[in-house]
């Protein structure tokens, strides 16, 4: 029975014991326990682990008429070279750089206050997440047809006719495209960051506050020496996952900016993989590109490890 | 006294119940559900009300706020001209193969790594943990390359739903989140169905599943969002006007439709989500928050 309850942990080995009994019914255990999982690994190794290393090398080949060759570093210098690869790369950071001050700080707050109501709280959080629910390209075409219309006849345009302040071309202005990108996306997306902030102010304990509160400490002495120390972990994790999720910065400029965008001031890094994987008939070039776009993410990954655990 | 605190947030209770206060939390309660509802729910009602607005109306300056003329015939166009009945069916037959595919083939290896723990169990799973970490615009060209042809088998998947449902099983996240359920579910129990002779699969199904229902909730919940939402993927893989799904099929009709049409068509599509949002939001927070605060 001994045997039974006590599974043995994954890559213990048996004892090496004379009955051959034990070792069989561990044999069977472990054929058991793979033939569960082989449905969830086939499927990671065909579209995930496999791709990965697929890609890696589909950036080093050429297939020209059926025919594949070897070409060295040639896709990666033929990227590089193209001026749309420094542009898409301009716009991306760009994109991070305003969806970090817009989507992660507005949200922070956003929780903060909320989580100081005592009434409404349900219908408030239902109103935040609402648009996460909302399929992206039905929300895009909303912003693009309706919101950013450039005429004064644009719902924007009519709130800052009413307002008395200057419309704006929106889509059409190249300085605009990246902001109000960036407004439409935080919109969209915003209300999963503020769920998350919600639970993580929950868990501080209400002793701090008072012991602050005590000291002297006002309503922002508070948030900076209490709230934002308490939710430090989470803040930087929520900050990282940002990061990666805009600079794949896809959907956007292609709904909004039909691609490119005025003067190409809305490509971006994943909408070039896009073009040529899908439309330049340049799936090696695609898939370097992808290879580099994997370095730099890794890179920020790395930076935020190594801060993360300097801090520790 | 220490129950007191425990509620006790950035604000204390009794500063908030006196005079001035009072009168700060009231005014800014108001404005903040005023301004949340515009911001929020305002677009929303735009995107509803616009889709019944003539042309020349929703050409006017400045807009009119209720539609003077309403045009349900936007919304019927849209409904027609899209073949909108057909593409909503597509993606609920995606959405509904998804959750099932997810259910099945995750489910069953979150309880074979927490419970079971064969060999090299943890090599696998940490296999399966390091795809979160790859971007998915990085495997977007690979993996359309292995869907056309894949390999050994050399099968052509585009068009077919196999394209859209085996790659959302590869999804290290639900394992992870099942597997950590499971984790918490006592050895116990496991040792006492084992003793009566219950096989593995017997075990998972009766009582390691009745168990799980909030998080196998989640995860369905999770997969059918994902799928609606999905749009490059499935304008990938499903490139013929009869496999599109919603969100790609209004995306290729908007170049040549009139625009209150292609809104009217967008308010349509988003229907079936925010129903699901609104009646299982609970779950849906709380998946949200399960997975991603001691993750």
């Amino acid at each position: 029975m001994a045997v039974i309850t006590a599974p043995a942990p994954a890559g213990h080995k048996a004892p090496a014991s004379p009955a051959g009994g034990r070792r069989s019914r561990k044999l069977r255990d472990n054929l058991t326990g793979h033939t569960f999982l082989i449905g969830a690994v086939l499927c990671f190794a065909l579209f995930m682990w496999y791709p990965m290393i697929r890609g890696l090398v589909m950036s080093f080949q050429r297939t020209r008429r059926g025919e594949t060759t070897w070409v060295g570093w040639d896709n990666y210098i033929r990227i590089i070279d193209d001026p749309s690869f420094w542009i898409a790369w301009k716009n991306t950071f760009y994109f991070t750089a305003l969806a970090l001050v817009l989507g992660f700080a507005v949200p922070f707050f956003v929780a903060i206050l909320l989580n100081e109501f005592r009434h409404a709280k349900g219908y408030l959080r239902i109103l935040v997440y609402l648009p996460v629910m909302l399929p992206p390209a039905s929300a895009l075409f909303l912003f693009k047809f309706y919101a950013y219309d450039p005429s004064e006849a644009g719902l924007f345009n009519a709130i800052l006719t009413a307002l008395n302040l200057p419309t704006s071309e929106w889509m059409q202005s190249p300085t605009m495209t990246m902001p109000a990108m960036v407004l439409a996306s935080t919109w969209m997306n915003m209300g999963s960051a503020v769920l998350i902030y919600l639970a993580a102010l929950q868990n501080i304990p209400g002793e701090l506050y008072e012991a602050a509160e005590l000291d002297g400490a006002g309503i922002w002495k508070r948030i900076w020496n209490v709230t934002i120390p308490q939710t430090r972990l989470i803040l930087a994790l929520l900050a990282m996952l940002q990061i990666v999720a805009t600079m794949q910065l896809f959907i956007e400029p292609l709904i909004l900016a039909n691609g490119a965008g005025t003067q190409d001031s809305a490509t971006s890094v994943a909408y070039l993989i896009y073009q040529h994987g899908f439309f330049q008939n340049d799936l090696n070039g695609a898939a370097a590109l992808g290879m580099i776009m994997l370095v730099v993410l890794a890179a920020f990954s790395a930076v935020y490890v190594r801060l993360s655990t300097k801090e520790d | 006294m220490a129950q007191d605190s425990g509620t006790r947030t950035l604000v204390s209770q009794s500063q908030l119940r006196r005079g001035r206060g009072r009168a700060i939390y009231w005014t800014l309660l108001a404005v903040v559900v005023v301004g949340f509802t515009l911001v929020f729910l305002g677009p929303l009602y735009w995107m509803v009300t616009g889709a019944l607005k003539s042309g020349q109306e929703i050409a006017q300056t400045p807009p009119s706020l209720f539609p003077k003329d309403p045009q349900v015939q936007n919304y019927v166009d849209a409904w027609n001209n899209l073949k909108l009945a057909k593409l909503l069916f597509n993606t609920f037959y995606y959405a509904a193969g998804a959750v099932l595919f997810q259910l099945v083939f995750d489910t069953a290896a979150a309880y074979s790594l927490s419970k079971l723990r064969p060999v090299l169990g943890n090599v696998i799973l940490g296999l399966m943990l390091a795809t979160l970490m790859i971007p998915a615009m990085v495997l977007i060209v690979p993996q359309y390359v292995t869907v056309i042809d894949l390999p050994i088998l050399h099968i052509n998947l585009l068009d077919s739903p196999f394209s859209i449902w085996l790659p959302l099983v590869a999804n290290a996240f639900n394992i992870f989140l099942l597997k950590r359920f499971f984790d918490s579910i006592p050895e116990d129990l496991m040792a006492a169905a084992f003793v009566d002779g219950a096989t593995p699969l017997r075990t998972l199904w009766s009582i390691i599943l009745p168990m799980s229902r909030p998080i196998l909730g989640v995860v369905a919940i999770f997969s059918v969002t994902a799928v609606w939402k999905d749009f490059l993927w499935p304008k990938l893989v499903m490139p013929s006007p009869e496999t599109r799904t919603v969100s790609v099929g209004i995306y290729a009709f908007a170049g040549g439709t009139p625009m209150n049409v292609v809104i009217a068509a967008s308010v349509i599509a988003a229907i079936p989500t925010v129903i699901i949002f609104l009646i299982f939001q609970r779950n849906i927070m709380s998946g949200l928050t399960a997975g991603s605060l001691k993750g």
